[in-house]
């Protein structure tokens, strides 16, 4: 996975532009989509109008009310300035985007001839267009080859510098805008018009220019605002109840306690979490088209995984010759190697690795033994080699004894007995229930034994599926493998179910059987047959290397082509509802310390009784109320990069890791308060502030 | 505090949890429309009942249907018990011969018993007719606390059903509620009562010479039958001025117990039908435990503050706890536990007069109202009112564990905020507005008995205990103005079903949800954790915006009194 676009969090030059865009941001357009702030900025609007009538007029407490009126416009320009960090942090990155983006000309053919062309303005092309990619040249858009293999350079989405290939037909048919044919040429169906192509949507969604808000974030949205509503009820009746008591309460204190009730730090930093998790998969290397699919992602209650690449090695590798009674293992090792020599396939290079390693069988060059090598076909499913007269062939073993029957028929005398039949039988059995495949060895018609390849769990991936258990996710093993193979492959990866013999249509069922039950799925895909479970998917993870059909249906690319991503998805999902509940307990928590601070100073004049609930000792009831204005205005910047950087995730139960952030985020909110507050009082007064 | 008052309290307590199950347990049977014992009995009357009224219990409502229909009803019952009080004195059953109830009056009582609140702006025996007491408000305390009961049975089967668009039908459930539930156990109570002593005649007043030679009128009549559904029900509303202070409705520490037991049975075991028909009864006990624990703590503080007494009246030499208010046959304990099961409950039933409570002690009812009544709370509404929280509870720190919040399966998404948030809205609105308003106004300001805080936590009291449908009296106050009479009825109407149609809102989209099955990454709801965090969302949410109101009422109050002034 690519670094190279990391920044880290106090970055001057995301910080600097941040400031000016705070500013721009208190235009009231913009304001209105933050309820809690956008309240903010009005009873900051209503104070300033007093303090200015009451400098004209030479009101009393100019100074005090000047810090208050202060204090509360900065509570609005650090929310802006929270937002305007988590927005730059994306933008330095869609700026990198951009560059890529730069004019390109396109090759368009106009005639069924390769030479037929010609040269338009890449941002004139349509869908359905047709157009020659050369080497050198930039690929004008996305799109699907429709003829042709080239390797391309992705670095500009990917940030790999490895080529990769693209050809017509397959699962790889897929090119993106902006990205660089090395080598070749292809011919390329247009996808997507000018501005909405792959990159396009990605600049948008780092720089979070198209961002909507999520169901949770509406909903949240609306419990601030119903909070704000109540906070409202309480202050506003207030001066009435202050009539009644013969006392008169200045309307900037009213504010004052207005603001640091209602949930502004939450208020304050809910779109920043909410872009920072979007950021974090972009880091990720993760494209989400939209944060619904990240929230989904935590959600999550089953993960289909493919097993090939996520859960084993890519490869089968032999691991063990497993001779026939009378044969030595020396001797199927020797012909096996020999088989396999000129074999380059995966598989068969470790068949000499593994001779090479067991028995120490070198390698022998193939010409010095007048050898000629036997390909694998579709037809025979074995490989070999002819030499000297003598045939040695590797395959599945029913291949294999086919060969001998057939051998048997051509020369009339049984090379094979009954029970050498009968014990490759057993051994391949054996091996399949491991979960292996067995290779079956014969030379000249004489079975030797069978190579037991493997496939490889990948190091460390039992501990994931046993994290992925304790966070409540259930794991369901993809395989085209048979039940056999599949039930031991999954006993020894830990995974808790598999589909076996699995087919675009299973695939299918088995995602809806888990939704009937209530279930959110993810799975991830590349193939044109994966679209449909893809698009079923309540969070589709589309391979970057996969076709446009793929990439359409799911709802989240993998610019690294990772199965393995899925998990680190699902746990960014999960960050970001957390971070949300933790900023909000925290936000609610804070109040019990604003009303100590706060009720006290404001009744005090009237209810000097009310003096015994200054439990904070705070100097004089103009400190406490600012103090705690000022306490409501920096908690704001102090959570910045806890809204960024996100709340840790930790696979334990649900229950305590509720306990642990009820804990920190309930009990600190409540506790951390009473101390700010009287920390900034010591100060203020220390200052002569007030 | 004594041992022996200590005792009274557990003994109280004890009994109202060994209600919970066996109730619970019948309830649920009730209401899934399963045989119960009573079946044989009444089975074939309920479906007639049916029949005539042309529904049956197998027509299931939409929340729309269901809503509007209790609403109906509800008006219904307004507009015939307005019109029963306005036409008493030419109706029968009135040997005092009471005239016509004046309007405001009429209205603010026809408000009071329709919303189960009971407030009552009248003195019952000076007031109103047999007729009335009986056709009207004994069957309003009926219907109304039936009414809380099926709006609590529907939202509970919008946490149990899944995927599917109807909530039940209200007609049934209300049948059901009153003839399987209210009505037995209201037969067999009101015998007992009528065996301790509490009056069930339609005599005219009896006048009585007494040793000195006065004359003395001493009112009676069908008592018993109401004060068994009167508490039960959660209504409040006293046959008498006094309430259950009179002798009359509470001879015997017998009936008093009886009183105190029915006014939390329902409601207590209303959290165990939850359980069982969500299919895991820790559910219910969880949301009992947070109920046990604020009920508990209310108790202790009351008891508390009554029992150590004023410090100026020790001055004086004078030991002992606060008996101002209070009846010494039932002394500080049962005076203070009364009152803050009352109150809790959404009841209104008083045996002791809470403007003479200590500050402290007089503001643990005032804060138990201001919750919203979830601390066992009106029958049916106690439990609406909590589940209201609980969503809250489940939205704000459920997210803390990395997914969408859900409760028993159900996601809480906007929709269900939304609702919540409106309901919660009200009683604040309501509350603090009405208060704003009155203790500004001449008219309302002119009510009150004592100057100070003392005076604001009077009025305050008064919306309060209206909006939040308890209908206990703090005293003091003259209510029986046109002002209050209008103003409270306005506020226990808002108050009641200004959050029922958005807790039915609620229930509506609940229901047509499908449950997420439970995993290792589920918020598990039955455990401390969620007892500790659904009682600090209750108190920051429900609390926290009363208390600049509380400051300038009782807390400034008691610490007058430290400093040795009083109100």
């Amino acid at each position: 996975m690519s670094q190279s676009k990391s920044t880290s969090l106090i970055d001057a030059r995301i910080l600097v532009p941040a400031i000016g865009d705070a500013l721009r941001k208190l235009d009231p357009r913009s304001l209105a989509r933050n309820p809690v702030m956008f309240v903010v900025a009005v009873v900051s609007a209503l104070t300033t109008v007093l303090l200015i009538r009451d400098v004209m007029i030479g009101g009393r407490d100019i100074a005090f009310s000047f810090q208050i009126t202060l204090w509360l416009w900065f509570t609005v320009l650090f929310a802006n300035f929270a937002e305007a960090v988590a927005e730059g942090r994306g933008k330095a990155q869609a700026d990198s985007l951009r560059r890529t983006r730069s004019e390109t000309q396109a090759k368009l053919l106009v005639g069924e001839s390769r030479a037929d062309y010609k040269i338009v303005p890449g941002t004139s092309l349509k869908v359905g267009d047709i157009v020659l990619v050369e080497a050198g040249e930039i690929i004008p858009s996305d799109g699907e080859v429709v003829e042709g293999v080239a390797s391309v350079n992705e670095a500009a989405i990917t940030g790999e510098s490895a080529p990769v290939i693209r050809e017509s037909g397959g699962d790889r048919s897929a090119v993106t805008g902006g990205t660089q044919v090395l080598s070749d040429w292809i011919r390329v169906r247009i996808t997507a018009a000018a501005g909405s192509t792959f990159i396009d949507r990605m600049i948008a969604l780092v720089e979070g220019a198209e961002r909507q808000k999520t169901p949770n974030e509406i909903a949240l949205n609306i419990l601030l605002a119903g909070m704000t509503l109540i906070f409202v009820f309480a202050v506003v009746t207030i001066p009435s109840f202050a009539t009644y008591a013969g006392g008169y309460i200045p309307v900037i204190v009213l504010v004052a306690l207005f603001v640091t009730l209602i949930p502004t730090t939450i208020g304050a930093l809910l779109s920043a979490i909410g872009i920072a998790g979007m950021d974090r998969l972009v880091r990720f290397n993760v494209l989400a088209m939209s944060g619904r699919a990240v929230e989904a992602a935590g959600d999550v209650d089953t993960l289909l995984l493919d097993k090939t690449g996520t859960i084993t090695l890519g490869n089968r590798q032999a691991t063990e010759f497993r001779p026939l009674r009378g044969v030595s293992e020396q001797e199927l090792a020797d012909a096996a190697q020999l088989a396999s020599l000129a074999d380059e396939t995966p598989e068969g290079r470790s068949i000499v690795v593994l001779a090479k390693e067991m028995y120490a069988i070198r390698a022998r060059d193939m010409a010095a033994l007048h050898a000629t090598f036997v390909p694998f076909t579709a037809q025979s499913r074995m490989s070999g080699v002819d030499h000297d007269g003598t045939t040695i062939r590797k395959g599945a073993v029913d291949a294999v004894l086919r060969h001998v029957e057939e051998a048997t028929v051509t020369t009339g005398q049984p090379r094979a007995s009954a029970d050498s039949l009968r014990e490759i039988r057993v051994i391949a059995d054996e091996i399949a229930r491991a979960g292996g495949t067995p290779l079956a060895v014969v030379k000249d018609g004489r079975l030797l034994g069978v190579i037991h390849l493997k496939d490889i769990v990948k190091g460390g991936i039992r501990e994931r599926f046993a994290e992925l258990r304790r966070m409540g996710i259930r794991t369901v093993m993809i395989t085209g493998d048979n039940p056999m193979t599949a039930a031991a492959i999954a006993a020894e990866a830990g995974v808790d179910d598999f589909l076996a013999q699995a087919t675009p249509e299973n695939k299918l069922t088995l995602i809806r059987e888990e939704q009937a039950k209530g279930k959110l799925v993810a799975m991830c895909g590349d193939g044109t047959n994966d679209a449909p479970a893809l698009a079923q998917a309540d969070v589709g993870v589309a391979m970057n290397t996969g076709t446009v059909a793929a990439r359409e249906a799911g709802n989240m690319v993998d610019l690294d082509s990772d199965p393995t991503k899925l998990i680190e998805i699902v746990e960014i999902g999960k960050q970001l509802l957390m971070t949300r509940g933790a900023l909000t307990t925290f936000s609610i928590a804070n109040d019990v310390a604003k009303y100590f601070a706060i009720i006290p100073a404001m009744f005090l004049a009237f209810y000097p009784q009310l003096g015994a609930l200054n439990i904070m000792a705070l100097a004089t009831p103009q400190s406490a109320i600012l103090s705690a204005i000022i306490f409501n205005a920096l908690i704001i910047i102090a959570l910045i990069p806890l809204s960024l950087k996100g709340v840790t995730y930790r696979a334990v139960g649900a229950g305590s890791l509720l306990s642990r952030n009820l804990l920190v985020y309930g009990l600190g909110g409540v506790i951390v308060p009473f101390i700010g507050i009287k920390a900034i009082d010591l100060v203020i007064t220390g200052l002569g502030l007030v | 505090m004594t041992l022996n008052g200590w005792l009274q309290i557990v003994v109280y307590c004890g009994i109202v949890i060994l209600l919970v199950k066996p109730l619970g347990g019948y309830m649920t049977r009730v209401f899934n429309g399963e045989r119960t014992w009573l079946s044989v009995a009444f089975g074939p009357f309920e479906r007639i009942l049916y029949r005539v009224a042309g529904t049956s219990d197998k027509d299931e409502h939409h929340w729309t249907t269901y809503t509007a229909a209790l609403l109906v009803f509800n008006a219904a019952g307004l507009i015939v018990l307005y019109f029963i009080q306005r036409w008493q004195g030419e109706l029968p059953f009135n040997p005092a011969g009471m005239p016509g109830v004046a309007p405001d009056l009429a209205f603010n009582t026809a408000a009071s018993f329709v919303t189960n609140t009971n407030w009552q702006s009248y003195s019952g025996e000076t007031t109103l007719s047999y007729l009335t007491q009986m056709m009207g408000l004994t069957v309003q305390n009926f219907v109304s606390a039936a009414t809380g009961i099926a709006i609590s049975i529907a939202l509970v089967r919008a946490f149990a059903r899944k995927s599917v668009k109807t909530l039940g039908n209200f007609w049934v459930d209300l049948t059901r509620s009153i003839l399987y539930i209210l009505l037995p156990i209201c037969v067999v109570g009101t015998l007992i009562l009528v065996w301790q002593g509490i009056p069930q005649n339609l005599s005219a007043y009896t006048v009585a010479t007494t040793l000195e030679g006065a004359q003395q009128t001493i009112a009676q009549g069908p008592v018993a039958s109401q004060m068994m559904i009167k508490h039960l029900g959660t209504n409040g509303g006293g046959f008498f001025n006094v309430n259950a202070a009179h002798p009359f409705e509470n001879p015997s520490a017998l009936t008093n117990l009886i009183h105190m037991v029915s006014i939390f049975a329902i409601g207590a075991a209303l959290t165990n039908v939850f359980g069982r028909m969500v299919g895991d009864q820790r559910q219910g006990w969880a949301i009992f435990a947070a109920m046990g624990v604020l009920f508990i703590a209310g108790v202790a503080v009351c008891y508390w503050a009554e029992a150590a007494g004023n410090p100026l009246v020790h001055a004086l030499g004078i030991e002992g706890g606060n008996m101002e208010g209070k009846e010494t046959r039932f002394g500080i304990a049962v005076s203070a536990l009364f009152a803050v099961i009352t109150t809790a409950a959404s009841c209104g039933a008083v045996i002791a007069m809470h403007d003479s409570f200590m500050a402290l002690g007089g503001m643990v009812p005032l804060v138990n109202m201001m919750l919203g009544e979830v601390i066992v709370g009106g029958v049916g509404a106690g439990l609406y009112g909590i589940l209201l929280f609980v969503v809250v509870a489940i939205f704000v720190a459920g997210l803390m564990v990395g997914r969408t919040p859900e409760y028993l399966g159900k996601k809480i998404e906007a929709k269900e905020v939304k609702m919540a948030m409106l309901a919660l809205l009200i009683l604040p609105l309501v509350m603090l507005g009405f208060a704003a308003f009155a203790v500004v106004l001449p008219a309302g300001v002119a009510g009150i008995a004592n100057p100070g805080p003392h005076g604001f936590s009077e009025i305050l009291y008064a919306y309060v205990s209206a909006a939040a449908n308890n209908g206990s009296a703090f005293g003091g106050l003259t209510a029986n103005t046109p002002w209050y009479t209008v103003s409270l009825g306005i506020a226990m109407l808002l108050g009641r079903f200004f959050m029922i149609v958005p807790v039915m809102a609620m229930a509506g989209s609940l229901v047509t949800k499908k449950a997420v099955p439970a995993s290792a990454g589920t918020f598990p709801t039955h455990g401390l954790l969620f007892v500790g965090l659904l009682l600090g969302v209750i108190l920051i949410m429900g609390g926290l915006e009363f208390f600049p109101a509380l400051a300038l009422g009782p807390i400034v109050e008691h610490l007058a009194m430290l400093g040795g002034k009083t109100f």
